[in-house]
């Protein structure tokens, strides 16, 4: 920008110092970590030496095979989920809701947001549990007999993950709703389209890039995610960061888990890059 | 047509905020009564299970190492975030796009990846676990984040200010110190606050890297192995609470921010 103004009085030494100790903390305990894991992952638990078993094992051992396939399941249905409730929400909170209220409408909606992840997986425990306050509630009126198995199932790990997701979606969606400017729908109006078809033709398509960016940020940080179906899910089946946390654990077997680790990222990168591909595709 | 959008819209939006704050308000409510389980019927209230927290000493020392995890680690990442941010908005440097990215890097991995890499690290260089540990963690995943707030608030409306003072003669660590500290005061304590929430909640890397002394959420987690307790309601009030105050003081400065 200002270099010219700067470089002469400043020499060359000032600069490097302001910028080296963010990127020597990155480099040091960011990227060496890193590569730690990947060496690590290439050595046998037990004597060390160098192996591949860590990786062949996730693909002949059909129960870590089930984990990835449990994971991608349970981020596939979250974020179509949260993304579903979300949008309508957070087009009521951008157009039904008066201008003036709408700050404090955005705030309230993701309060919860902001609690703690384990304090909030908890608390879904106690709505969903044997004795929580859903079976209570159903039980009490008569409704059902016996007290539905709620908690320790997927359907307990989904709750609690549409939970937070719907209001981070809310956020970004909501971002999304205000940015357009409102002459795309005065123009929309004056050719004589109906709100409906202002919606479906104009309104929507305009957000998708930002839902995209949404259900991506939903993926990524769902499927890396223990406390939840840790607490919620229980171990009935389990999920790759699960899987990960148990061979530290019991076994403090590293190399496994550096494997187990590394092949989790590799899956976000892969549908990072589709993700990309697709959202270019969507602009052009 | 437009009444039923409009009454369909209440309905929803009532759901959906139903649905938001339901685990919250039972979480509340029932750390509220007194009896041995936090479950319906409510027969609060009373406050037994708040002096039950307060009086337990590993929760308190919990909290204190929380509290001191996070301000540390917040302090040490707004340092370092914002000292890079103005190395790389205020001078060329080479490659400065490639290495702006691999200060953000970390924001794209997620948390129990980059515990896992310090676990790895730590464990072959023989470095024990440790509060220390965690905190060394806690800047890796709040840097960038500090990093990116700061260096997108750097306008060239501050680099005029700062070329004033050094025409007039101040040397450049009077023009940071004295113009661009102030200057960037609301997006250095915007990026702390939110460094501040983010360590306060982090369970994952402090699990991974801490032993006997350790963070609130790890110690939290432990009482979660006794299963539904009063306890842990009160507890996990107390931590909501301080979010919140934490989340306020961040909008504050948000919005002193816009205002000027």
């Amino acid at each position: 920008m200002s270099s010219t103004a700067n470089s002469g009085r400043a020499g060359r030494a000032l600069p490097w110092a302001l910028v080296t100790p963010a990127l020597g903390w990155t480099l040091l305990f960011f990227v060496l970590p890193f590569i730690a894991m990947g060496f690590s992952s290439l050595t046998a638990h037990e004597g060390g030496g160098f192996t591949l078993t860590n990786y062949s094992q996730f693909f002949t051992n059909p129960s870590y095979w089930q984990a990835m396939v449990n994971s991608l399941q349970v981020t596939a249905i979250v974020t179509v989920v949260s993304v579903l409730l979300a949008y309508p929400f957070a087009w009521i909170l951008a157009e039904q809701v008066p201008e003036r209220w709408q700050r404090l409408a955005l705030m309230l909606a993701v309060l919860p947001f902001w609690t703690s992840y384990v304090v909030r997986s908890y608390s879904w425990l106690l709505v969903l549990a044997q004795n929580g306050v859903i079976n209570r509630a159903l039980t009490g009126s008569g409704l059902i007999a016996e007290p539905l198995q709620l908690a320790n199932t997927r359907l307990a790990t989904v709750t609690g993950f549409v939970h937070f997701f719907v209001m981070l979606l809310t956020l970004t969606i909501f971002a999304n709703l205000k940015q357009l400017s409102p002459s795309y729908r005065k123009a929309a109006a004056d050719l004589g389209a109906g709100p409906v078809r202002t919606f479906l033709h104009v309104v929507l398509p305009l957000t998708l890039p930002g839902i995209m960016v949404g259900a991506f940020l939903t993926f990524v940080l769902c499927i890396g995610d223990y406390i939840t179906p840790q607490i919620l899910g229980g171990n009935n089946e389990l999920l790759m960061p699960q899987l990960v946390m148990m061979q530290i654990g019991r076994r403090g077997d590293f190399p496994l888990a550096s494997a187990l680790s590394i092949i989790l990222m590799a899956v976000v990168t892969i549908a990072y890059l589709a993700c990309a591909r697709w959202l270019k595709i969507e602009r052009a | 047509m437009r009444r039923i959008v409009r009454v369909a819209s209440w309905v929803y939006a009532l759901a959906v905020y139903g649905f938001i704050f339901l685990p919250v308000v039972v979480l509340v409510l029932f750390s509220l009564q007194a009896t041995s389980f936090p479950i319906p019927p409510f027969t609060g209230p009373s406050l037994r299970w708040y002096d039950a927290v307060l009086s337990d000493t590993r929760l308190t020392s919990a909290l204190v190492n929380s509290l001191l995890v996070a301000s540390i680690s917040s302090a040490t990442a707004v340092t370092l975030g914002f000292l890079s941010a103005w190395g790389f908005a205020r001078f060329v440097l080479p490659g400065s796009g490639l290495l702006r990215g691999l200060i953000t890097l970390p924001l794209t991995v997620s948390y129990l990846i980059i515990g896992m890499g310090l676990l790895v690290l730590f464990n072959w260089a023989g470095v024990p676990k440790s509060l220390l540990a965690a905190g060394i963690g806690h800047v890796v995943i709040n840097l960038p984040l500090c990093f990116a707030i700061i260096y997108s608030q750097m306008g060239d409306h501050q680099i005029n200010i700062e070329r004033a003072a050094r025409d007039l003669g101040a040397p450049e660590w009077k023009v940071l110190l004295l113009i661009t500290v102030p200057v960037m005061a609301p997006a250095i304590f915007a990026g702390f606050f939110l460094s501040m929430t983010f360590s306060w909640d982090e369970f994952v890397i402090s699990f991974l890297l801490t032993r006997f002394d350790t963070t609130l959420p790890v110690e939290i987690w432990n009482l979660l192995r006794s299963g539904l307790n009063p306890k842990t309601n009160a507890v996990g009030s107390l931590v909501f609470a301080v979010s919140i105050v934490l989340v306020v003081l961040f909008e504050l400065t948000l919005l002193r921010r816009r205002k000027a």
